[in-house]
């Protein structure tokens, strides 16, 4: 009762990267608020996932394998979720917002009257007053870009358990504990929550396509945005991340505009990244965007207007004109790399 | 086939937060909304699109719109019957003030309750907010099955609708009984443009509220034309649970705002010139940050 619970995804019978990291984001609120960090996985032909849970700091490991939970659907993941959290009463629990966690977690929150958060920056624990004086301990501040990025908002649910949040894949750090315990293994009995009528949506075919543009372990990036002005002019990005041996990202507006495939967003909703250097271009760097790039190791920001809040995050900052400046760095950096 | 589908679209009425000026914020940190323009929730307006190919695919089937929010959200209305909706209902009372998506999706849901669609269909995701919550909330509280992410309808008949969505990398191919409730990515075909004969057919559409402030001439241009009522509910007109409303059916309170002020890093700046950028490729080279 009262623990943190992570909901994991599998596809495939493989653990999302997201999962994993929030179970090292609630592995850090478990021990913090002295409560246990439960796993629950649903799905099917999940043989040995337990040792993966132990090895991110699950003291529990609730297991639901069914043929009827894999691939993922709303309705039985729903309700053997809820089952679950009905159960046992957890005061947190946490989703990847991926498409599933974001299909997912509404359902539950709205099946239990619980506040929910999505695409949270930040989780930490902290006390709140409330205006009539009522005093809370230890609730999740649940912290996000809101409004466009244009406000950072904490957002908490006082009343109401779990707390909810989702988490955008790469936000949080993974980390593997140093001592993997043996987790308790719980297996759920699926017939008891999932019922006929949790099946109507039925699943004819599906085609995962093969791991494609990756910019999330490029070691370089070079990011364009509004300011490009055209998809044309994102050529000469694409050329310099090819001497750099980088990939090209590109900002919500650019990739609104059309100028850049949507794989390529870095943002709030879209990547978050952490290269070695991130090198953005004409990018005008709201916190929607640097929310997204603002842990790179090194910055550079490209852009006419000297006061465009991207600069305020930039180790260098060049004025000027990114079709002039971009392709000096390609011959410079080619004089110089011999 | 046989059957007629009502379809009903949730939209919302948004500022348009991908424009931000300057003159955005106030000097207290909040937003100022009025200085940002109301305009259709872009994804809304992929939801629009399929529940016209809905009516499309098949004959004598309805679009509805159903929004929540001030008098002046009737626009997004008005500019849906110019694309080919047939009508919307408008829900707006202080009541609804307040609300986080789970208050919304209640009052939404109550609504619902009265219109009984076939189908509803909704944006992924407003941009004020970013959320994708209110869907799938609106579909549980009705107890109806959700597809969320679609891309295209495939094909439908009289028991089921076959539906493609966007995985996180994929698609996939999913039917549904009816009633069932979906939500449009941003990636599905953008929405038709509105059409010429049917702005002179339905710009004098007006909510009751409008009608009021429009005075005699406004009476004589409508008499007869019941097509241009736009139903206007307030919370008097569903039947909800006031402690579900609002402020006071919100689970999540906002217990603080920051407005951005980014902490400058000590940035050293560069012009575009030969030597400047040359001696920055030396040094990201000398650094081993590059090569």
């Amino acid at each position: 009762m009262n623990n943190i619970f992570v909901y994991i995804e599998t596809e495939g019978g493989k653990v999302a990267d997201v999962s994993l990291e929030l179970l090292t984001k609630g592995r850090e609120l478990a021990d913090r608020l002295g409560c246990k960090l439960e796993a629950l996985v649903a799905g099917h032909e999940l043989a040995g996932i337990e040792q993966i849970m132990a090895r991110y700091g699950a003291d529990t490991v609730w297991i639901a394998d069914d043929k009827e939970l894999a691939p993922y659907r709303t309705l039985p993941h729903t309700a053997v979720v809820c089952g679950v959290f009905e159960q046992e009463k957890p005061q947190i629990a946490l989703f990847g917002a991926t498409p599933v966690g974001r299909d997912l977690a509404p359902r539950v929150s709205s099946t239990l009257t619980s506040g929910l958060t999505a695409d949270c920056t930040s989780l930490v624990i902290g006390d709140h007053t409330d205006p009539k004086g009522t005093e809370y301990k230890d609730l999740l501040y649940q912290i996000r870009p809101a409004f466009g990025g244009n406000i950072i908002a904490t957002i908490i649910n006082p009343d109401h358990r779990p707390q909810m949040a989702t988490v955008r894949e790469g936000v949080m750090r993974k980390a593997e504990v140093a001592n993997p315990g043996n987790p308790e293994i719980k297996k759920i009995d699926v017939d008891k929550f999932v019922k006929e009528s949790d099946l109507v949506v039925k699943i004819i075919d599906r085609h995962i396509e093969e791991k494609g543009i990756d910019i999330k372990s490029s070691p370089v990036i070079v990011a364009g945005g509004y300011g490009m002005g055209s998809k044309e002019n994102f050529a000469i990005l694409h050329e310099l991340a090819g001497v750099l041996g980088g990939e090209v990202g590109a900002s919500r507006a650019a990739v609104d505009a059309g100028f850049a495939d949507h794989a390529r967003q870095i943002g709030q909703t879209g990547v978050t990244v952490r290269p070695k250097l991130y090198i953005a271009c004409g990018i005008s760097g709201q916190i929607q965007h640097t929310a997204g790039m603002d842990q790179s190791s090194m910055v550079i920001a490209i852009n006419t207007d000297p006061d465009a809040p991207i600069n305020k995050v930039a180790d260098f900052v060049i004025t000027g004109d990114v079709m002039e400046v971009v392709p000096k760095m390609i011959k410079f950096y080619k004089q110089n790399s011999k | 086939m046989g059957k007629q589908l009502k379809v009903v679209v949730l939209a919302k009425q948004v500022p348009d937060t991908r424009n931000v000026g300057k003159d955005a914020m106030k000097a207290d940190g909040t937003v100022n909304r009025a200085a940002l323009p109301a305009i259709f929730n872009p994804e809304d307006l992929n939801a629009l699109e399929q529940a016209l190919t809905i009516k499309d695919m098949c004959e004598g089937s309805t679009v509805y719109i159903l929004t929540m929010g001030p008098l002046r959200a009737a626009d997004i209305i008005r500019d849906a019957m110019f694309r080919g909706a047939d009508g919307g209902y408008l829900l707006t009372d202080r009541a609804f003030a307040g609300a986080d998506t789970l208050a919304t999706s209640y009052a939404l849901s109550r609504a619902l309750a009265e219109i009984k669609p076939d189908i509803i269909v909704a944006g992924r995701q407003a941009i004020d907010g970013d959320t994708a919550q209110v869907g799938p909330q609106v579909a549980e509280k009705l107890g109806l099955p959700q597809v969320t992410y679609v891309e295209q309808i495939v094909s439908l008949d009289d028991n089921q609708i076959v539906i493609r969505r966007r995985l996180e990398r994929g698609v996939e191919t999913v039917s549904s009984p009816y009633p069932m409730l979906m939500t449009v990515d941003g990636s599905a075909p953008e929405c038709r443009p509105q059409n010429a004969k049917r702005v002179m057919k339905y710009k004098h559409a007006k909510t009751r509220s409008e009608v009021q402030e429009a005075g005699e001439d406004y009476m004589q241009i409508a008499a007869g034309k019941d097509y241009l009522r736009i139903t206007e509910w307030n919370v008097g007109d569903i039947d909800a649970d006031p402690q579900q409303l609002g402020l006071l059916g919100s689970p999540t309170k906002v217990k603080q705002i920051e407005s951005v002020v980014f902490q400058a890093k000590e940035s050293r700046k560069l012009t575009a010139s030969d030597e400047d950028i040359n001696s920055l490729m030396v040094e990201l080279i000398a650094s081993h940050t590059l090569g």
